[in-house]
C-alpha cells in the first residue's frame, strides 16, 4: 500500500493504484476523456495530465502513471493549469462549436470541462476540420467532425462486446473513428457506445433531436426485456418516456445496457390498450369499465378460474391476482406461458447460484440450451470476462456466435449424459466450475442431468439456471407454477382466466374459458381475449421484480398510464368486488405489506436465499435443443410495438436478405 | 585526428564490393563468430558498456546498459525478442539504407550476436516500406546466412538457436518509434504504446523485447573483434566510437560517411564534403541531426564537435547525425514549414496535443512564410510548440515543435521581416 501525497495531502493507496485513482482517493477531480474505469487504459486524450515527482521535469498522464512509494503528486500547480488548458484549447480547435443543435448538450464532458478548465477564448484562425458521417445503424447517430478520438467506443466493441466493429482509420489529423466498412453496428450491445462517447459524435438516433436533458424527469426503474434485472433510469417528459439509460449496478448490468432495453420504450406509446373492449359477436367493441366487470362477473366463475402471468408483469399485480384467484377457492397459477414444467419445489434448482458477478471468476462453464447474447446480452458480457480470464466454456445447443472462444458439444440434450472425457475433466478439475441451464435446455429436461454435474465447491456454487423473463423468478416465489405447467390448467378448463399481460401463451387451448385480459399492449393476449382491461406497463407503476439471480429490485413509477389504462392492481381490487370477494387491500401499501407477509424476501431489495440445491432426480434429457428466441429485437409485446426494435429487427437482422432480394 | 581508413567499421559503406556472403566473409565479417559468442553474454555486454557505444537511433542511449535491461532468464516461458529498426524515415537521414544496401551482413551478424548476448530468441528486422531494393537484399542476405548455418539451429556452430526475420513496414514515420514499431509487427495500427511498461519487460507480443537502431547492432560485431579500447578511442568522452555522418544540402559533395564522433562541423564538411557551396560565409544555418532537432545558425554550427554533447551545447542535438546544411539561398521559413507539413502527415493522430498541435503549428508556418500574420502570432506560435512538447505519448510531438522553436530562437528577425513587408504591401494596395 504505497503512501503518496496529492497537493500536500497524505493519503495511502491501494497497491496498483494509477495516480489518477490516488488524486480521486485524495478527492481531486481529474479531468478526462478517453480514461474509463471498465476499459483499457489508451492515454490518448491527455487531458488527465498531473504533475508527478520523481519523474521528469514535464506533466504526466495520471490515467497511465502507477502510483509508488513517496510520489509528490501536484493537481494544482501552475504546470498543470497550463497543460490542462493547452489539450484543452487543441481538443476545441477542430471540433465545431454546434452545442446548440447537439444532442450531447447538457451532458456533455467536453463541455463541462471546457468551462472548468479551459481558456475563455481560442486563438486558432484557421479553417476547422470536417469529417464525414458515418453509417453505424438504426441505433447510433454519428456526427463525426465532433469526435474527439478518445477511442471508448473503440475499446468498448474490442474488449466489452466482443466484436471489432467499431475502428480508427488514417492517421494524424485525418483519423477517423468508422464502422468496419461503414456496416450498422450489429451486437446487442451496440448503444452503449452513445453512453461512452464524451461528446456529441455517437448520440442516439431514435432520440435525435427529441429532449434536453434538464427537462427530463429522471425515475429509477428497472429493465424488464429480459431477466438479468438490468437497473435503468427513465427520463421521462410529460407523460412521455423519452429514454432509458443504465444505471451503475456492479452485481447486475455494471453499467451497461442491452440495446433491447434501451431503445424498446418507444413501443410505451404505440398499440397501447388504453380502452375497456369487450367481445360481442365475435368482435371487440369499445365498452365502460362497469360494463366490462358485469361481463366477468355474469361468467359466474366460482372456484373455476385461473392466472397466468406474462413476462413483464411486477410481482404486486402477480400477488394481487393471486390473492382474487384465491379468494374465489382456486390456485390455478401459472407464468410459464410457454409450456415448460420443471418442477419449483425448491427454487435454487432454478435459480442464477453463482450470481452475475460470481460467474466472472468461474473457470470451466458448460451452457447448455442458452443462446446467452441473445437471452442474456449481459451475462455474456461476463462469460466473456470469465473467458479472457482463461475459462473453458462449452455449449450444449445449436451453434450461435460467441464472444469468446467455445466448444459446441452438439444440439442433442442427450450428451448431458455421457459429456465426452475432456468436459468432464474441465469441470471436475476447475476450482469454480459451473453450468448454465438456458430455457431451451429445461424444455429438454435436462434439470436433473445437470444437477447432478459436480459444480459445487467450498462457498461456490456453480449451478446456474438462466432465465428470459422478467417476471419469471417473482413468479415462481408467488407460487405461479402447476405442477404439469399451463397444460395442467387447459385441461381443468376454467371457466375465467385472468391474462395478466400474456402474450406468449398459446390461446387455442382455452377455447371454452372466458378470457379476460389484463395488460397494456394490443399484442397476442388482447387478440384472443373476450374482455379487455388496459393495465399499466412497467414504466407506469412502481413494483417489485426478481432477476434470474433471485436478485429483488424495486422500479418506480415514471409515468401515469395513457387514457382509462389503470394501474393493475386498482383493476383486480375492483374486479374482486364484481365478483364479490375479499382480497384483503385497498391501496397499494396494503398490497405490498400483504405480499411482504407472505414471501417476506420480497421486501428486502438484494438476493434472495433459495437454500440447498435438491439431490438430482432422475429425468432423462433428451431431444435436439432449439433456442425459443428467433428475434433479439422482438421478444415481447412492448418491443414489438417499437418502431426502433422493428427497424433493427428488418435492418440488423433481416437486413441481409432484403439486400438479397433487392439484387 | 579524422579517422583512418583501417579503423573503419563500414568497409563496403560505397558498395564498391559486392554486398554478398562470400564478399563479406571476406572483409571480415562472419569471421569465427561462435568464439565471439562462446566469450558469454555477460561479457558481451560488458565489453559493449566498456566500448561506450551510444544508441544511433537519435536518442543516444547507452547500448550496453539497454541489453542489461532485458530479463537474465525467462521465469514464466516468455521468450525475449530483439527488434531492428530499420525503418530509417527521418528527413536527411540515410545511413541504414547504405549499410543495409551495401554491408547486409554486418547487420544480420551483430543481430545474431546482440540477441544472443540479450538472450533473444529472435530477431525482427522491420524494414522501412519504400526500401524495396534495400528490402530485397536484406531477404537474400538473410537466405545466405540461413544457407550457411550461420542463423537457424545452432546458428553459427555456437549452438545458440536463433531466428532472424525480415518484416517490411507500410511506410509510416511514426512505425520508427519502439512501440509503434512493436505494435506494427504485431499487426496493430501504428502508434505509440503508453509506457510503462518499458519494452524490456512486456514489448513484442508481450514478450521482453529490445528495439535497436540498424547502425547500433552493425557495429557490435566489430566492435567486439576489435575491443572496446578500440572504440572508445575515438570522441570525446561520453560520446565514443565512430559513426555515420550524413551530409546532404548545400555542400560541394553530398555524401554519407563514417568518421570519429566529436568531429567538428566544419572539418567533417572541409574534408568531406568539398565545403559549402559558395563558400564558408554563405552557410546560413545547419539542421544537426535529422529534421527533428532545432537548426543552428552558422556561426555557432562551424566549430561545434558533432557529438551528442556538443550540439546538445548549440541547443540542437546529435539525432542520426544527418545534417541538412543549408546556404543562404535558402528559404528558411519555408524549409521549417515543410519540415512541418512532414509531421502533420506523420502524426498517428493518438493523442490530443499532436494530433491537432501539429496540423496548427503547419498552418501558422505558411501563413509566416508568406508573411500573411500579425507579430503577436509568432509569440503564440511559440506558446503552442511548448503545449504540443512533452505532453504527448511518444516524442514525435517534440520532433514537430524543436524545429519551429528553433526557428523562431535564431530567425525571429527575419519572420517579422516578412509580416511588415506583407503588411507594407497590403497597405499600398489599399
Amino acid at each position: 500500500m504505497p503512501k503518496v501525497t496529492v497537493d500536500g495531502e497524505l493519503i495511502e493507496v491501494p497497491d496498483g493504484a494509477t495516480v489518477l485513482q490516488a488524486c480521486e482517493l485524495a478527492g481531486k477531480e481529474i479531468p478526462r476523456f478517453c480514461y474509463h474505469e471498465r476499459l483499457s487504459i489508451a492515454g490518448n486524450c491527455r487531458m488527465c495530465l498531473v504533475e508527478v515527482k520523481p519523474g521528469p521535469p514535464k506533466p504526466q498522464a495520471s490515467c497511465a502513471l502507477p502510483a509508488t512509494e513517496g510520489q509528490e503528486i501536484r493537481t494544482d500547480s501552475p504546470m498543470v493549469k497550463t497543460a490542462r488548458e493547452g489539450v484543452m484549447e487543441f481538443l476545441l480547435i477542430n471540433h465545431p462549436l454546434d452545442c446548440p443543435i447537439c444532442d450531447q448538450g447538457g451532458e456533455c464532458d467536453l463541455q463541462d470541462q471546457s468551462v472548468a478548465y479551459g481558456r475563455g477564448g481560442s486563438r486558432y484562425h484557421e479553417n476547422k476540420r470536417a469529417v464525414t458521417e458515418k453509417h453505424m445503424g438504426p441505433l447510433i447517430k454519428t456526427v463525426m467532425t465532433r469526435c474527439i478520438h478518445c477511442t471508448r467506443c473503440v475499446r468498448f466493441s474490442e474488449e466489452i462486446a466482443g466484436v471489432d466493429e467499431i475502428g480508427a482509420l488514417y492517421r494524424g489529423e485525418n483519423m477517423q473513428i468508422t464502422t468496419y466498412l461503414e456496416q450498422a453496428a450489429k451486437h446487442e450491445l451496440s448503444a452503449n457506445v452513445i453512453d461512452l462517447c464524451p461528446v456529441g459524435a455517437l448520440t442516439s438516433r431514435p432520440y435525435a433531436f427529441e429532449a434536453r436533458p434538464w427537462e427530463l424527469k429522471k425515475t429509477l426503474s428497472i429493465d424488464v426485456s429480459d431477466a438479468v434485472g438490468a437497473n435503468i433510469r427513465l427520463d421521462s417528459r410529460g407523460r412521455e418516456v423519452m429514454r432509458a439509460l443504465p444505471r451503475t449496478n456492479d452485481d447486475v448490468n455494471e453499467e451497461w445496457l442491452s440495446d433491447k432495453g434501451r431503445y424498446m420504450v418507444d413501443g410505451l406509446t404505440r398499440r397501447r390498450l388504453d380502452k375497456v373492449w369487450i367481445r360481442r359477436n365475435g368482435k371487440l367493441a369499445e365498452a365502460s369499465w362497469d360494463e366490462a366487470f358485469k361481463a366477468i362477473a355474469k361468467a359466474k366463475p366460482g372456484a373455476s378460474i385461473a392466472a397466468i402471468a406474462g413476462d413483464l408483469v411486477d410481482c404486486e399485480t402477480m400477488f394481487a391476482a393471486k390473492k382474487l384467484v384465491n379468494a374465489l377457492g382456486s390456485d390455478m397459477l401459472e407464468g410459464r406461458q410457454t409450456g415448460m414444467s420443471y418442477p419449483t419445489g425448491n427454487l435454487a434448482a432454478v435459480n442464477f447460484n453463482s450470481t452475475f458477478a460470481g460467474i466472472e471468476t468461474a473457470d470451466a462453464i458448460l451452457i447448455v440450451g442458452s443462446n446467452v447474447r441473445w437471452e442474456a446480452p449481459l451475462v455474456n458480457v461476463r462469460l466473456r470476462k470469465a473467458a479472457k480470464r482463461g475459462a473453458k466454456v462449452f455449449v450444449v445447443g445449436p451453434h450461435w456466435e460467441t464472444t469468446f472462444p467455445a466448444e459446441f458439444l452438439g444440439d442433442d440434450a442427450a450428451v448431458l449424459h455421457d459429456l465426452p472425457g475432456h468436459v468432464t475433466e474441465a469441470l471436475a478439475r476447475a476450482e469454480r466450475p459451473a453450468v448454465i441451464v438456458g430455457g431451451a435446455g429445461l424444455a429438454k429436461g435436462v434439470l436433473d442431468a445437470a444437477l447432478a454435474l459436480p459444480v459445487q465447491r467450498d462457498g461456490w456454487n456453480g449451478f446456474n439456471v438462466l432465465h428470459m423473463a422478467a417476471s419469471r423468478m417473482g413468479g415462481l416465489m408467488l407460487g405461479y407454477a402447476q405442477k404439469g405447467g399451463i397444460a395442467d390448467i387447459a385441461k381443468a378448463a376454467p371457466k375465467v382466466v385472468l391474462a395478466l399481460g400474456a402474450d406468449e401463451v398459446d390461446w387455442s387451448a382455452f377455447g371454452d374459458s372466458f378470457k379476460v385480459y389484463i395488460g397494456h399492449h394490443g399484442d397476442k393476449g388482447a387478440h384472443a381475449a373476450d374482455v379487455i382491461l388496459p393495465a399499466a406497463a412497467f414504466s407506469e407503476k412502481d413494483g417489485t421484480y426478481v432477476n434470474t439471480e433471485g436478485r429483488v429490485q424495486f422500479a418506480e413509477k415514471a409515468v401515469f398510464a395513457p387514457g382509462d389504462a389503470r394501474e393493475d392492481w386498482t383493476i383486480l381490487r375492483a374486479l374482486a368486488d364484481a365478483l364479490g370477494v375479499n382480497v384483503g387491500f385497498d391501496s397499494f401499501a396494503e398490497l405490498q405489506s400483504a405480499m411482504i407477509a407472505e414471501v417476506p424476501v420480497l421486501g428486502v431489495e438484494g438476493l434472495a436465499d433459495y437454500g440447498k440445491l435438491p439431490k438430482a432426480g432422475k429425468g432423462k434429457a433428451s431431444g435436439a435443443i432449439a433456442y425459443p428466441i428467433k428475434d433479439f429485437y422482438l421478444t415481447n409485446p412492448i418491443a414489438r410495438a417499437s418502431v426502433t426494435m422493428q427497424q433493427c429487427s428488418a435492418e440488423l437482422l433481416h437486413g441481409d436478405e432484403v439486400r438479397e432480394a433487392a439484387e | 585526428m579524422s579517422l583512418a581508413d583501417k579503423d573503419r567499421i563500414f568497409t563496403n559503406l560505397y558498395g564498391f564490393q559486392d554486398w554478398g556472403l562470400k564478399a563479406a566473409q571476406h572483409r571480415g565479417d562472419w569471421d569465427d563468430t561462435r568464439s565471439l559468442m562462446a566469450r558469454g553474454q555477460d561479457a558481451i555486454i560488458d565489453e559493449i558498456k566498456a566500448s561506450g557505444l551510444r544508441g544511433r537511433g537519435g536518442a543516444g542511449f547507452p547500448t550496453g546498459m539497454k541489453w542489461s535491461f532485458m530479463p537474465k532468464g525467462s521465469k514464466d516461458g516468455r521468450p525475449s525478442f530483439l527488434v531492428i529498426n530499420a525503418d530509417e524515415s527521418e528527413p536527411g537521414s540515410c545511413k541504414d539504407r547504405e549499410i543495409i544496401r551495401h554491408d547486409p551482413h554486418k547487420l544480420i551478424e551483430g543481430a545474431l550476436i546482440a540477441g544472443f548476448a540479450m538472450r533473444a530468441r529472435a530477431a525482427y528486422i522491420y524494414i522501412r516500406g519504400e526500401f524495396i531494393r534495400e528490402a530485397e537484399t536484406l531477404f537474400k542476405a538473410r537466405d545466405e546466412a540461413y544457407a550457411a548455418g550461420l542463423l537457424g539451429k545452432n546458428a553459427a556452430g555456437s549452438g545458440y538457436d536463433f531466428d532472424v526475420f525480415v518484416h517490411r513496414g507500410a511506410g509510416a514515420y511514426i512505425c520508427g518509434e519502439e512501440t509503434a514499431m512493436i505494435e506494427s509487427l504485431e499487426g496493430k495500427k501504428g502508434q505509440p504504446r503508453l509506457k510503462p511498461p518499458f519494452p524490456a519487460g512486456a514489448g513484442l507480443y508481450g514478450c521482453p523485447t529490445t528495439v535497436n537502431n540498424v547502425e547500433s547492432i552493425a557495429v557490435v560485431p566489430t566492435i567486439l573483434r576489435r575491443g572496446a579500447s578500440w572504440f572508445s578511442s575515438f570522441g570525446r568522452e561520453n560520446n565514443k566510437g565512430t559513426k555515420l555522418f550524413q551530409i546532404s544540402g548545400h555542400v560541394n559533395r553530398p555524401c554519407v560517411v563514417e568518421e570519429a564522433m566529436s568531429i567538428p562541423f566544419g572539418e567533417l564538411i572541409e574534408k568531406h564534403c568539398g565545403g559549402i557551396r559558395g563558400g564558408r560565409d554563405n552557410l546560413l544555418a545547419v539542421i544537426p541531426g535529422g529534421s527533428s532537432v532545432p537548426l543552428v545558425p552558422a556561426d555557432q554550427i562551424w566549430d561545434a564537435p558533432m557529438d551528442f554533447d556538443g550540439l546538445k551545447e548549440v541547443g540542437s542535438g546529435l539525432g542520426t547525425a544527418a545534417a541538412i546544411v543549408m546556404d543562404k539561398s535558402t528559404d528558411v521559413v519555408r524549409a521549417i514549414s515543410r519540415i512541418s507539413y512532414f509531421y502533420k502527415h506523420e502524426s498517428c493522430g493518438q493523442c490530443t496535443p499532436c494530433r491537432e498541435g501539429v496540423g496548427w503549428m503547419w498552418r501558422v508556418m505558411e501563413r509566416l512564410r508568406t508573411g500573411d500574420a500579425h507579430v503577436d502570432e509568432i509569440d503564440m506560435l511559440q506558446q503552442v510548440t511548448k503545449q504540443v512538447e512533452g505532453h504527448t505519448i511518444c516524442a514525435l510531438g517534440d520532433a514537430a515543435a524543436w524545429p519551429i522553436q528553433g526557428l523562431i530562437k535564431h530567425f525571429r528577425p527575419e519572420l517579422e521581416r516578412r509580416i511588415a513587408e506583407a503588411g507594407n504591401m497590403a497597405e499600398a494596395a489599399e
